[in-house]
């Protein structure tokens, strides 16, 4: 049948594509290797330095000059204030936003410009929210002000609760919202009390990221609630957060100050994949 | 409750139910403006929330350019080929920043593709079905760590290990190499284009090989079956089967990597070491990048020539993530509305 050159042929060509086909899956699984050692580095670091320079003073004291004694706890203050803030102000905006491409005109011109919009402003750098925000609140009231960081907050707030509120109120099963309209409720008591109840917790989940997302922005914050030594609870003011405070801190040679920077360091990385953590349980559970 | 309120409610609740009969999936458009007036607010905010987002775009568009606007009257685009940047002298150029955003971010993708690849492959094909999920939220967590985290960690404990055991080994292989040596000259400290590079890459590993993984799962399982019932390898399959026909997808992932390595701010500002000078081609070299140079120097830049310059580099940086961004969402859209077609 088979001359036994053509069988040599074959065989020697079996095992060539079975090598290539074993260096390739050798290297996926270096890849997937690569990845994993870089979390785990990173995260051993965080935790390892940071727990040295965490102290019960981190928390209660106010920041230090160079080579003094202190704690971050006016920088922590001031983001969780901040972060609150511009949850309270962003979620609506993106949750009425997230409603209108899912329940009114999903197809129509603005819908899908709006979507477009709003994918790239997911994306685009918060540096440059951060520069917007400068120009049109900081500069024309010639101050720096905690209100300026929140509202560069909000704004990165916005496109995500847009995104997942979407996505979540297109899950929602049309009977429902059939059965709801077939006994005479009107559209704005059908979405809040039927669709938007029962997308529930996949909303609430794109909050949880929203907050973790910016808990961690730094660039936003830069030029708009710049920082501040001293406890404020002024939103007309400057204001110090974590993430600022961390990078005035990091950069500089005091060794006091890289402490502490590395205890706002793992403070943050903790609370940041902590949200991101409770909120893929919240979307597991659910399904 | 006036006569007159429930007159006009009654007729209102007929139409609904008819409407609500000849629904199929999303209520008709005109139900927003007939409804009574609860409904009308109601969707004159939903409508408004999604103009106001709109708005936002051209909002920081323009208020970028009239901001910058001393400098584009000045330097026009010149001044994206000029080097200069004397704050006290007060010219400004910005090819510096550009060019190191654009040599880190290439750097970052020739790291992250490949990797991508890898561990896309990796947990679409070679995964146990119980690993999937946790390697698949580990890998997402990358995403998750605030970049200030990065770019302290890079600087304290990177950066060093990166000079010992990279750049000086090199450094001492390549220097007197021609061409070669070019790009390793320079103080081997772990700071600069190549340090970000790598910092770079590590951030968008995470977004590129989820959109990888994500396109690779809607190659129609008939197809792979077919190709592996003709006896093809896992990465023959992969390579001739699920490429080609998600070849938009994963380009447009990995545009999307490339739009977050442009506008990454904190992680370059600590590692790139903020050097405002472009003499050599060396990758050991601190350099500086559009977004470090703003978050370094715009807290400080006194108002005038050079703020305008500052937000000039802004529009620039937001120039340019728009064009790619948009990109990547239409390949991507692409691929869906192929989807249909080819399966």
């Amino acid at each position: 049948m088979m001359s036994p050159e053509v069988r040599a042929a074959r065989a020697a060509m079996f095992a060539k594509r079975n090598v290539v086909n074993k260096i390739a899956t050798a290297l996926a699984m270096g890849a997937m290797a690569f990845g994993l050692f870089w979390l785990f580095w990173i995260l051993w670091e965080t935790i390892r330095q940071g727990i040295g320079g965490l102290t019960l003073a981190t928390l209660t004291q106010m920041t230090p000059g160079p080579n003094e004694d202190g704690g971050l706890a006016n920088a922590i203050y001031g983001s969780v204030l901040m972060v609150l803030l511009a949850t309270f102000v962003g979620t609506p905006i993106g949750v009425m936003a997230g409603i209108y491409l899912a329940e009114f005109e999903p197809k129509g011109w603005l819908a899908n410009v709006t979507r477009f919009v709003n994918d790239i402003l997911l994306s685009a750098p918060s540096i440059v929210i951060g520069l917007f925000v400068y120009a049109v609140v900081v500069h024309p009231l010639h101050s720096f002000s905690a209100m300026a960081g929140v509202m560069a907050l909000a704004l990165i707030v916005i496109p995500v609760v847009i995104r997942t509120t979407e996505n979540m109120l297109q899950l929602v099963p049309p009977g429902l919202r059939e059965a709801a309209y077939a006994l005479g409720a009107p559209k704005w008591k059908v979405i809040l009390s039927i669709t938007l109840k029962a997308a529930r917790t996949g909303v609430i989940t794109g909050i949880l990221l929203a907050v973790a997302r910016i808990s961690g922005e730094t660039a936003p914050l830069l030029f708009t609630a710049l920082s501040n030594q001293f406890w404020t609870s002024s939103l007309g003011q400057p204001m110090a957060s974590l993430p600022v405070t961390i990078f005035k801190f990091a950069m500089s040679p005091y060794e006091n100050w890289q402490k502490l920077a590395w205890a706002g360091v793992f403070l943050i990385t903790l609370a940041v994949l902590g949200l991101n953590i409770a909120a893929r349980v919240l979307t597991r559970s659910k399904t | 409750m006036s006569s007159t309120l429930a007159h006009r409610d009654a007729p209102a609740g007929r139409t609904e139910q008819k409407k609500a009969r000849a629904m199929t999936t999303s209520p008709s458009p005109k139900r927003a403006r007939s409804g009574p007036v609860a409904d009308r607010l109601f969707g004159f905010f939903a409508k408004g929330a999604a103009i106001f987002t709109l708005g936002l775009l051209l909002a920081i568009l323009t208020s970028l350019t009239i901001s910058a606007w001393p400098a584009i009257e000045k330097y026009g685009l010149g001044f994206l080929s000029s080097t200069a940047w004397d704050p006290v002298q007060e010219e400004f150029g910005g090819l510096v920043m550009i060019y190191g955003t654009l040599a880190t971010s290439v750097i970052a993708l020739l790291i992250a593709v490949p990797v991508s690849f890898g561990i896309a492959l990796f947990l679409t094909e070679l995964s146990p079905a119980w690993l999937k999920r946790p390697l698949g939220t580990a890998i997402e967590l990358l995403a998750a760590i605030p970049s200030i985290v990065y770019g302290m960690w890079g600087l304290l404990i990177f950066g060093p290990v990166l000079s010992e055991y990279v750049q000086q080994p090199l450094q001492a292989a390549l220097t007197g190499v021609p061409y070669l040596g070019a790009f390793v000259s320079g103080p081997p400290v772990g700071i600069g284009i190549l340090s970000a590079g790598i910092i770079l890459a590590i951030m968008i590993i995470p977004f590129i090989s989820a959109v990888m993984r994500d396109v690779f799962e809607v190659t129609p399982p008939m197809l792979k079956e077919s190709a592996y019932g003709l006896g093809a390898t896992t990465w023959e399959v992969v390579y001739k089967i699920v490429l080609p026909f998600t070849k938009t997808g994963v380009i447009g992932g990995i545009m999307l990597g490339l739009g977050r390595a442009i506008g990454e701010t904190m992680a370059v500002t600590f590692v790139i070491g903020n050097f405002n000078q472009l003499d050599s081609l060396s990758l050991f070299q601190a350099a500086n990048s559009i977004t470090s140079a703003l978050a370094n120097e715009f807290a400080e830049a006194g108002e005038g020539l050079h703020q305008a310059a500052l937000m000039y580099l802004g529009l620039v940086l937001f120039f340019i993530t728009f064009v790619i961004l948009s990109l990547s969402k239409l390949l991507l859209a692409q691929l869906r509305k192929g989807e249909g077609a080819k399966s």
